[in-house]
């Protein structure tokens, strides 16, 4: 039978769901994910389990700990986090150093702001610099691919794709004198981190979710276009000592951060102009960073450099308001 | 999303339309109410006097309340019957209050109780057809409910150019405008030209969206020929029918937050008010009736028929095969800002163009989550406002902080809630903060109005403490100047 208490309008629904988002990123970004398995093999595999068991429990403990439904552990936001952190370490790291990484972005990164929507910092980032500081030696340790070639006898299957040893190797990003050619870089088969290799596939994740409306070509083509002109006015003066755009962008996590890192939806501005102004600082934060600063790889800084800055990006850059001429003090003519 | 066609304006939502319920029926005239209930209070709250009493015998058509100035439209009986009863009855208004309302049984005579005689209209003034227009208790039928010829009126006055008609209809189901448009076109193209004259309006446009192609043809057939008047297809897209966002569609203009449409020459009427005008001015007819859509899964047969004013909802949906056993909520108006009706026996006034029954599976409402910034209540915002830092400073009391960020420019058009993956219900905190800032201002008002009147109180004390003083100081220095004068002497 009909109700008739009184309820706002609308009595309608688009069907949206944050777990719908959650996971939409999360199947955009598994065939990157599945890439760095196949060409790191069981190692891979093991950093990217023990990050997501780690991630879930952690969830269920902070969230008993709130006296919160303990359910809402699986709306996908902390695999999320697991998958992105599992992808931007090294695929040798010890299983117990990612569990740990993954505990902190979601106890600390996470349910100490008050949860889901509430942190200021990307959980996967911060989760990432707290290891990188921690276990310097293992979260540089850059394995050599060692994908299953297939030969006149069928797959053959390298000692290292089993997880016996594994051989390291400089990324492109750190050893400026090893020349990669672009299509190496953009199908991934170079050393680097498990996830983030295969520019294509993540480029193309990426593309999947702007076509989804899930996010908005700003930030990604900002952060993009921040690191690419920089870069190459460098390399324009200094080629010696300057990496081209070419490798800048496809190399390390600059493709993973423009379509699935800066985009956090909870952690970047939610206007337009915002969003532009986000992902150019954070280009140029991961060219600067890369360039003069001590770390090879300046994703995870940079990110949460300019997290700190969303909320001030947010209160100042909002959309215009409707027929206003004036950006700022809107209120007064309202 | 990779349309190529502009966007007629930022943001905007696509909401599914479920207009085949009733898109392709005609307009059904049959029903016919037992008893109408007339309500003594009007929408913006001025209350009506009757000028009928219990056992009165009324006619169809005949005057039987009037309100004390222009602001309230006159109330005309829409049946032939007798007064039974003047009684508190509920109104359509959600909080279920009860006004002093008129119940009049209906004797089932569908005849008009004084011929209405057609009138050489085309030679009326513009203040006569306003005069008209006042007569026949013609409200805007688009939801506002405002009185058409106070706004004919004031637009003339503020020298209106442009006559924009509203046919956008872009709430969900809601088809009346449609068909009205496609089986009386040539009498909404007579009243749009009576509008104009009353306002002296030099061109005409009437926007139609581009869902429906049949309302465009029988319009653009029925103004052929005729200068002045064009045809405008817009994109469909929620809010399409609101006031700005169809200026902004058709003519490019954006109005000024806190601005009238009319302070840049633009008027803004609806054409199923422009139909009423038709017959307000040419017949003096009075607006008795209305076309609304029934509609909604929970609805037997949907229809769209013309209802008297003061028909019963239950009466109404009866008509219509009765609910469905899945029927969760009622609604007056449209799914994205129509309002839950308090009962089933509420009485239909001018202002309600829809009643639909809505099933849980379509209202589709969950529990709602942690906001998660996504931004999409941003992207859809037909304002360009910022919904969820508006929800967060609402949520905290702060209704200065929810200002700032906009909260008077906002529409409550409910696109936001829509879109929200969390479901967070955002135009609820909305109307709750805008209820709370109506609520200080009047506050304020009243305090304003209250210190004056104490200031007014002391000063006149004073000042007749004053005079009282000047009085016996005047009588006591009477007789000392005469004593002196005398000390003197």
């Amino acid at each position: 039978m009909a109700a008739f208490n009184p309820v706002a309008a609308p009595h309608t629904h688009s069907g949206l769901s944050t777990t719908n988002i959650m996971y939409l990123v999360i199947l955009a970004l598994s065939p990157a994910a599945l890439h760095g398995v196949w060409l790191f093999g069981l190692p891979a595999v093991t950093v990217l389990v023990s990050c997501c068991i780690s991630a879930w429990l952690s969830e269920v403990v902070c969230l008993q700990l709130q006296g919160k439904n303990w359910l809402s552990s699986v709306d996908g936001s902390s695999l999320l986090t697991a998958l992105l952190l599992a992808m931007s370490l090294p695929a040798s790291t010890p299983w117990w150093i990612a569990s740990i990484g993954c505990a902190f972005a979601i106890m600390i990164g996470k349910h100490v702001y008050g949860g889901l929507g509430h942190n200021p910092f990307n959980p996967a980032m911060l989760g990432r610099v707290m290891l990188l500081i921690c276990f310097p030696f293992e979260l540089t340790n850059w394995q050599a691919t060692s994908s299953p070639s297939l030969g006149a006898e069928g797959l053959a299957f390298s000692q290292q794709w089993m997880g016996i040893d594994g051989v390291s190797a400089a990324t492109p990003l750190a050893d400026l004198n090893q020349v990669q050619a672009w299509n190496e870089l953009l199908i991934g088969t170079h050393a680097g981190s498990l996830g983030e290799t295969s520019a294509l596939l993540i480029a193309l994740g990426g593309l999947f979710l702007i076509w989804r409306g899930i996010i908005r070509p700003y930030i990604p083509c900002s952060l993009l276009l921040g690191i690419a002109i920089p870069a190459s006015i460098a390399h324009w003066i200094n080629p010696q000592d300057f990496a081209s755009a070419f490798s800048h962008l496809l190399s390390g996590g600059a493709m993973l951060a423009a379509f699935f890192i800066a985009t956090d939806l909870v952690t970047s501005p939610t206007s337009p102009r915002g969003q532009l102004l986000f992902g150019a600082g954070c280009g140029l934060l991961i060219w600067l960073i890369r360039s003069f600063g001590s770390y090879p790889e300046g994703v995870a800084f940079a990110v949460l450099i300019m997290n700190a800055g969303t909320p001030v990006i947010d209160h100042y850059l909002r959309p215009k308001i409707f027929g206003s001429q004036s950006l700022f003090k809107r209120s007064k003519g309202a | 999303m990779f349309s190529l066609k502009p966007k007629p304006f930022n943001g905007g939502v696509h909401p599914k339309g479920y207009k085949e319920l009733t898109q392709q029926q005609d307009i059904s005239k049959s029903f016919v109410p037992d008893r109408v209930y007339l309500g003594m209070q009007q929408r913006n709250g001025s209350m009506l006097n009757s000028l009928v009493a219990i056992g009165d015998q009324v006619t169809k058509g005949q005057l039987i309340a009037r309100g004390s100035n222009d602001m309230t439209v006159p109330l005309h009986s829409p049946v032939n019957g007798t007064v039974e009863d003047i009684k508190p009855f509920l109104s359509s208004h959600p909080s279920g209050i009860k006004s002093q309302t008129l119940v009049i049984s209906n004797n089932g005579d569908k005849r008009w109780g004084e011929d209405y005689p057609s009138s050489d209209y085309q030679k009326l003034s513009h203040e006569q057809i306003v005069e008209r227009v006042l007569k026949a208790g013609v409200v805007g039928l688009g939801g506002a409910g405002f009185p058409t010829g106070i706004k004919l009126r004031l637009a003339r006055k503020s020298k209106v150019h442009t006559l924009l008609i509203n046919g956008g209809e872009c709430e969900p189901y809601l088809t009346c405008d449609d068909r009205l448009m496609r089986e009386q076109a040539s009498e909404i193209i007579a009243g749009i030209k009576l509008m104009a004259k009353a306002i002296g309006a030099t061109s005409t446009i009437i926007a139609i969206e581009d869902n429906k192609p049949e309302a465009i043809n029988a319009i653009k057939q029925a103004c052929d020929g005729f200068n002045g008047i064009s045809l405008k297809v817009v994109p469909s897209l929620y809010p399409m029918g609101s006031e700005r966002h169809l200026i902004k569609a058709v003519t490019g203009i954006a109005i000024e937050p806190g601005q009238l449409s009319t302070a840049q020459g633009i008027l803004v009427h609806n054409v199923a008010t422009a139909k009423a005008v038709y017959q307000a001015v040419r017949y003096q007819r009075p607006l008795i009736e209305r076309v609304i859509t029934v509609s909604g899964d929970a609805v037997e047969s949907p229809a769209n028929i013309t209802v008297p004013i003061g028909s019963l909802v239950s009466q109404v949906i009866a008509e219509c095969g009765g609910l469905k056993a899945e029927a969760k909520r009622m609604i007056a108006g449209g799914p994205m800002m129509g309002q839950v009706l308090p009962s089933p026996f509420v009485p239909i006034d001018k202002s309600v163009g829809g009643l639909l029954a809505l099933s849980e599976e379509k209202i589709n409402q969950r529990e709602s989550q942690d906001c998660v910034r996504c931004g999409n209540c941003v992207k859809v915002c037909p304002m360009g406002l910022m919904p969820f830092q508006m929800a967060a400073h609402s949520n905290n009391d702060d209704w200065q902080g929810a200002q700032e960020f906009g909260l008077d420019s906002c529409l409550l058009c409910g696109a936001c809630s829509y879109i929200c993956p969390s479901s967070i219900p955002l135009v609820q905190y909305f109307q709750h903060a805008k209820s709370n800032i109506n609520a200080q201002r009047s506050m304020t008002q009243k305090s304003n109005l209250a210190r004056q009147l104490t200031e007014a109180r002391q000063q006149r004390l004073a000042r007749e403490a004053a005079a009282k003083k000047a009085a016996k100081a005047a009588k006591r220095k009477r007789p000392t100047r005469s004593r002196n004068t005398q000390g003197e002497s």
